[in-house]
């Protein structure tokens, strides 16, 4: 028990030392290049948490990051790296959409409830041919999944252009039509944008916890993850788990575009996530890979994709600040364990000699 | 029938060749680092962070310099991957991802820094110029479509052989190789596992920052946000399907810079597939090439993607 102990507050402190390194090398970089970090990070906090918009908006970005944390992790138990989650929210909003403004005449209820269903699967497609090169040819899915994201971004493109099938003719603007009313995510705080989508995020991160952790298909992903030749051995039709979980990777991908448009932008327009496939990967991982974890994680990432807005409009500082935060995290986390366990080799061998 | 001769003019060659130049960087650096063994899917963020340094270095100090301050760039980004895989054994793939989010982003911080009002792109910067070869230039057909290149084209084409011929021929390749296929064994023999690998992904890094470099100051005069559109992968794809060796991956760099030829001269000659399509070509190709290369699945270095420890 204590020992569980031990490991949890090792954990919790392993994040928490990844997330300040990671604003204290963003201060340092501030810095040297002229900018005013305190005043860079007090428009940050301030942009997120100063007002009732700004919290709003922090949810909103929040609830894209679980979708697409969601997949990233049920590829990664699986031991695959789903680099695809952008071009995979590219499609989830593609269907989204397009079913949002064809179909009219449903209850919203039903009509959302298609959408959704149909951005799952478009997302769950596009995860479906990385996943089956990778088990198929042995194509390693971070080239496949990446080949398919300029292929949903130049698709996505060419469907709102000039003469793409899905452009509306009543606007100069590259974008689709409005969808129905009754295909939008109904708002639930007066005033912002902030939408139901964010308990459904969050029921469905229990959905995925249960998925991995409490039947039989999670066991058997987990374990092609932990060792594919053992999980092989046990009897386990590898490629089918691996494919699988591609596929349920880009499902959560494709909700979280799905929900992106009917909740917020209620139309399609090219590159209308700012990026929320890649912080998905830092989200992860900084959640520890848990899918409860990364409610918190993303949260924190909500937060800055929030507060960087008004960070660029008081600081001046840009906004893809976030990438570079976003990169540092991914690198502390990624050294944290190897590191961690080296401090603690080094420091058992100093208290017990070298018999352990 | 007039179409297909109006998109298959000389000039298709040529671009060909461009085009290959970045791909064909990457590809090199993919076949040092996944020989050593370690798996580096950072060379898009390296050769971004490339493209970048070497847009600056050109704006301040000139074209040359601005080259080599990107390669210099490219092989710093390598030696942080290099002290990641090697020294603390971190998941490779999480430290290559880490470097390419970060490359994402980090130029764009410093662009409104030096240039004030821009943002996501820098000026126009001075670039290389195309040399004529004297002979070669005269000769009837080839001579325009290889005569007359930027030199970072033909320094990329000379490439190949050098780095065949390090892997392959000098005591440097074979060690290389030998920590890439069985490090173990390697290391049982003498060879400095961790130093054989530090090298080779730090010469990844220069290469695809050479490549980069000749992005922002050759194949364009400028640098802009993620203006190496996944080059990085394709390049790695390009390695895969050339199965780890130079040569190879200069057939497949130059069949994917061939179909990316291709889609643009279409475009200009007006075929009625819409351009956002066509420019969906190359990715698709990749993938279709890799498919259909193999067959059987596609085998790398016993070791490749395996931090090596030493007990």
């Amino acid at each position: 028990m204590s020992r569980n102990i031990n490991e949890s507050v090792l954990t919790a402190f392993k994040v928490l030392v990844a997330i300040f390194l990671a604003f204290l090398f963003g201060y340092i970089v501030l810095y040297i290049m002229g900018y005013d970090p305190v005043v860079a990070y007090g428009s940050l906090i301030k942009g997120a948490f100063g007002s009732k918009r700004g919290f709003a908006e922090t949810l909103i970005s929040t609830t894209p990051l679980i979708f697409g944390s969601l997949g990233f992790i049920l590829a990664f138990q699986c031991g695959l790296f789903n680099m695809g989650l952008e071009g995979q929210i590219a499609i989830g909003g593609i269907v989204a959409a397009y079913l949002g403004y064809t179909i009219p005449g449903l209850p919203p209820f039903i009509h959302i409830t298609i959408c959704i269903i149909g951005a799952a699967a478009g997302g769950a497609l596009w995860g479906l041919g990385p996943g089956f090169l990778k088990a198929r040819f042995g194509i390693h899915e971070v080239i496949g999944t990446i080949m398919m994201n300029y292929i949903a971004f130049d698709v996505s493109s060419y469907l709102v252009s000039t003469h793409g099938p899905m452009k509306d003719r009543l606007t100069d603007m590259p974008a689709s039509p409005f969808i129905h009313d009754s295909a939008k995510i109904i708002r639930i705080w007066k005033g912002t944008r902030l939408h139901w989508g964010i308990f459904l995020a969050i029921f469905f991160s229990f959905v995925v916890w249960f998925l991995l952790f409490r039947t039989r298909i999670g066991y058997k992903l987990r374990a092609v993850g932990k060792n594919q030749f053992a999980a092989e051995a046990g009897g386990i039709n590898v490629p089918r788990y691996m494919i699988l979980a591609m596929v349920l990777s880009g499902l959560f991908g494709g909700i979280a575009g799905g929900v992106e448009i009917l909740g917020i932008h209620y139309r399609l327009f090219a590159a209308f996530s700012p990026g929320y496939g890649w912080d998905a990967i830092a989200v992860s991982l900084l959640g520890l890979l848990s899918p409860i974890g990364i409610i918190g994680s993303a949260f924190l990432f909500g937060f800055l994709r929030s507060g960087s807005i008004l960070m660029q409009a008081i600081a001046g500082v840009s906004k893809d600040m976030i990438s570079v935060i976003t990169g540092v995290i991914i690198f502390f986390m990624g050294m944290s364990d190897p590191v961690g366990n080296f401090i603690k080799d080094k420091l058992l061998r100093k208290l017990y000699g070298n018999s352990v | 029938m007039g179409i297909l001769f109006n998109i298959l003019n000389l000039a298709i060659f040529t671009s060909t060749l461009r085009i290959t130049t970045p791909i064909l960087f990457a590809a090199l650096g993919g076949c040092m680092t996944e020989r050593s063994g370690v798996i580096n899917i950072g060379l898009e963020g390296m050769m971004l962070m490339g493209a970048f340094a070497a847009a600056v270095g050109s704006y301040f100090w000139g074209p040359w310099l601005g080259v080599l301050f990107g390669i210099f760039v490219g092989g710093i980004m390598g030696l942080l991957h290099a002290f990641m895989s090697v020294t603390v054994k971190a998941n490779q793939i999480i430290s290559a991802t880490a470097i390419n989010i970060f490359a994402l982003g980090f130029p764009n911080l410093i662009v409104p820094v030096l240039w004030k009002g821009h943002y996501a792109m820098t000026p126009v910067v001075p670039v290389i110029k195309s040399i004529q070869i004297p002979v070669i230039a005269d000769i009837p057909v080839l001579g325009p479509i290889i005569g007359n290149l930027n030199p970072i084209v033909y320094i990329a084409f000379l490439l190949v052989p050098v780095v065949h011929y390090v892997l392959f021929k000098t005591r440097l390749g074979l060690r290389i190789r030998a920590v890439g296929e069985h490090p173990k064994a390697a290391d049982t023999v003498g060879i400095n596992v961790a130093l054989m690998r530090y090298i080779a992904v730090t010469v990844s890094g220069l290469l695809a920052g050479f490549g980069g470099a000749f992005l922002s100051v050759a194949y364009q005069s400028q640098f802009s946000q993620a203006m190496t559109a996944g080059r990085g992968f394709i390049g790695l794809a390009a390695m895969i399907f050339g199965r780890w060796r130079p040569f190879g991956a200069l057939v497949a760099c130059l069949i994917f810079a061939f179909a990316d030829a291709f889609q643009a001269s279409a475009q200009a000659a007006g075929v009625p597939i819409p351009p956002d399509l066509l420019l969906t070509l190359p990715y698709l190709l990749t993938l279709i090439a890799l498919a259909g290369l193999i067959g059987k699945k596609a085998v790398g270095p016993a070791a490749n993607g395996k931090p090596y420890f030493k007990d």
